[in-house]
């Protein structure tokens, strides 16, 4: 892979990364502890919004958000062929100088 | 068949178990003894690091501390769990790639420093070493209630299964025993939850039952509704309600995060698969596992304190059942009846409460709370032993590690050959196993509250060095050092403060902008970086060789060829 490829693949991965901790603050921290009290006065059957999200919610979209990671970073591992099933046999050598 | 001889049974199969795994799995390299070889498939390698990171507290302490905190007991459930998805996205992968032993050696390579390496080490011991005690502790409870041995004995038969698969075995021995100890413990925390939902409830997975409505028998209406409303007749704050400050609870929770990402023993678990791939999916299979446990945790602790102030409340003291007084004979409940009415007052109002409940029993103490035949009872004490024993020999293992590889190999006698390396690391794990025991049985008064403490100093000393020395290529060895160093004291300073040199300013006033020390290790993270940052802009660039390295662990399989 040249260097220029390298950072390309560097910027995606730094974008994909950025995105789902945007996603992790807001449901964590924003939803979590900052809206709490906001988000209770909408009810869900036995649960009130706010107290659901900070006890059981933000723990399900934590598992989906690392789902979503590998998820988006296999692809992009394929598309600049950095498969490494075989490491040894995975030298993407067509991009190579 | 009685309490004790189901825990007889069960605590005999799973150590004969564990045992057997072991003698299986011997290690015969240095490559086995700290990282299993680098070939464990990810979803075992998911279950390990879901057993290593489940500790005595996760399983004994967790729901009864958020049965007693309510809503603030969010934090752990954000803050243990959050951390996994930093861990995933900003560590795993590239510390895979890295593809070195320990955190030490990736921070005294990427910071081309002995001194760098040395303080890593210093922190990875100590971080390790309070976290371990605690986890000797919680096994000695198990054994002293449960089997009715006193604590020493019951920790010494934990050092010696510990030592047992840990010396052997190293890294590879611990991996497999710990994915029998997960499916031990796991399946010790739902059986019970999953029975007490189906009573109170009617529906059979306790996530769900815990926003559901209680059967007639329990007095109907939603379980929440009911528990507000009982805290609130016995003057009790509101469950579904915080009594923490928002700044406090959210400096809480991310100090769990940064250090739950941080900690040295978890880390550690990543570089035991083959490639950058199966690490990021042996985060996600390790975050599945964590996540069974953490969404039922908050459903525990809401059935077990409605369950406990329906049965003890204005009931008659000579009626209360056996686990009743089986419990007091520990000191872990205790009555004392005021107004001498022979009934037990349970209230808010500290002048008229008449009980006391140590909040560590409420999990083990749940089912029988509930009247759940006594295999389950037992069952919770396998569960709860699997717990501990994993976390210690996951922690013994990085203390190990630290010492003969770190500290010898790298530091001080690198002529050693592998044969004599792998000699000192069984050497290491034996003392450690020794001493870790020795606290076990007379434990330091301090030690239960320093391990909340680790998490704050993992924070802030690791964590921001290795996302530093992984996203930020300029970052030198200065700044990484004095970063370390600034984090480490900051923090390490404002918890002695408040807890041993004044412990009277302990309170809201008192705080920093009224963060706790449980969550000052959030901003000592941001000292850390603060620090870091600044301390690199005034020193050189990192040498070109360092560079090559940041560039290579950025990129997955063995892509770049120089």
């Amino acid at each position: 892979m040249s260097d220029k490829n390298a950072l390309e693949y560097w910027k995606s991965n730094i974008r994909i990364v950025l995105s789902l901790l945007v996603v992790w603050f807001f449901i964590s921290f924003g939803c979590g502890i900052l809206l709490v009290d906001t988000l209770d006065e909408i009810r869900i059957g036995g649960f009130k919004l706010g107290f659901w999200i900070a006890q059981q919610g933000a723990i399900f979209v934590f598992v989906i958000l690392v789902y979503v990671y590998i998820y988006l970073m296999d692809k992009l591992d394929d598309a600049y062929n950095l498969n490494q099933d075989e490491d040894k046999t995975a030298e993407p050598g067509e991009e190579a100088q | 068949m009685s309490v004790q001889i189901w825990t007889f049974i069960f605590v005999f199969l799973t150590f004969g178990l564990y045992i057997g795994i072991a003698v299986w799995s011997r290690a015969g390299s240095t490559s086995d003894f700290y990282v299993a070889g680098g070939g464990v498939p990810p979803l075992a390698n998911g279950m390990a690091t879901a057993a290593d990171w489940m500790s005595a507290a996760s399983f004994i302490s967790m729901a009864g501390l958020i049965s007693f905190l309510g809503r603030d007991g969010t934090f752990y459930l954000m803050g243990w769990t959050g951390g996994y998805v930093l861990l995933a996205l900003l560590l795993a992968p590239y510390l895979r790639k890295f593809g070195k032993f320990t955190v030490p050696d990736f921070i005294g390579d990427r910071y081309y420093s002995r001194t760098a390496r040395l303080i890593a080490v210093f922190c990875a011991i100590s971080v390790s070493f309070v976290y371990v005690c605690g986890q000797m502790q919680g096994a000695g409870i198990v054994f002293s209630r449960f089997l009715e041995v006193d604590i020493t004995t019951g920790v010494i038969i934990g050092m010696a299964i510990v030592f047992f698969y840990a010396v052997l075995g190293g890294m590879k021995g611990i991996t497999y025993t710990q994915v029998a100890q997960y499916c031990v413990l796991i399946f010790a925390f739902m059986v019970p939850a999953i029975f007490i939902s189906i009573l109170m409830t009617g529906i059979p997975i306790p996530q769900i039952g815990f926003g559901a409505e209680l059967t007639e028998a329990f007095g109907g209406g939603y379980l929440l509704d009911r528990l507000d409303g009982l805290s609130q007749e016995l003057g009790f704050a509101v469950y579904t309600e915080g009594q923490r400050s928002t700044q406090d609870v959210f400096f809480i929770t991310a100090a769990l995060m940064f250090g739950t990402a941080g900690l040295p023993h978890v880390i550690i678990r990543f570089f035991t698969v083959p490639n950058v791939r199966d690490a990021r999916r042996s985060a996600g299979f390790a975050l599945i596992f964590i996540a069974i446990l953490y969404t039922t945790a908050p459903a525990v602790a809401a059935f077990a304190r409605t369950n406990l102030i329906n049965t003890v409340n204005n009931a008659e003291y000579t009626a209360m059942p056996e686990w009743f007084s089986k419990w007091e004979t520990t000191n872990l409940i205790s009555f004392n009846d005021k107004n001498g009415d022979g009934r037990i007052q349970y209230v808010g109002d500290p002048e008229t409460n008449e009980l006391e409940v140590n909040r560590d029993i409420m999990v083990l103490a749940n089912p029988e709370i509930a009247n759940l035949p006594n295999w389950v009872v037992a069952l919770v004490a396998a569960g709860a032993l699997a717990a501990a024993l994993s976390t210690a020999a996951g922690l013994l293992l990085v203390i190990s590690t630290s010492v003969a590889h770190d500290l010898m190999k790298r530091s001080f006698m690198p002529d050693i050959s592998e044969k004599q390396e792998l000699l000192y690391a069984r050497m290491a794990i034996f003392i450690a196993v020794l001493v870790a025991g020795y606290v076990g049985i007379n434990p330091p008064a301090y030690v239960a509250q320093v391990v909340a403490y680790a998490f704050g100093l993992a924070a802030a000393s690791f964590f921001p060095a290795i996302v530093l020395g992984i996203f930020q290529k300029s970052m030198n060895k200065q700044g990484a050092i004095a970063g370390m160093i600034a984090g480490f004291l900051f923090t390490a300073g404002y918890i002695i403060y408040f807890k041993s040199l004044n412990p009277a300013m302990d309170n809201a006033q008192g705080w920093l902008l009224g963060i706790s020390p449980e969550g000052i290790g959030t901003f000592g993270t941001l000292i850390n970086l603060a620090v870091a940052g600044l301390v690199a802009s005034f020193t050189p660039e990192p040498p070109e060789d360092v560079q090559a390295i940041v560039e290579e662990i950025r990129l997955p399989g063995e892509a770049i060829k120089r």
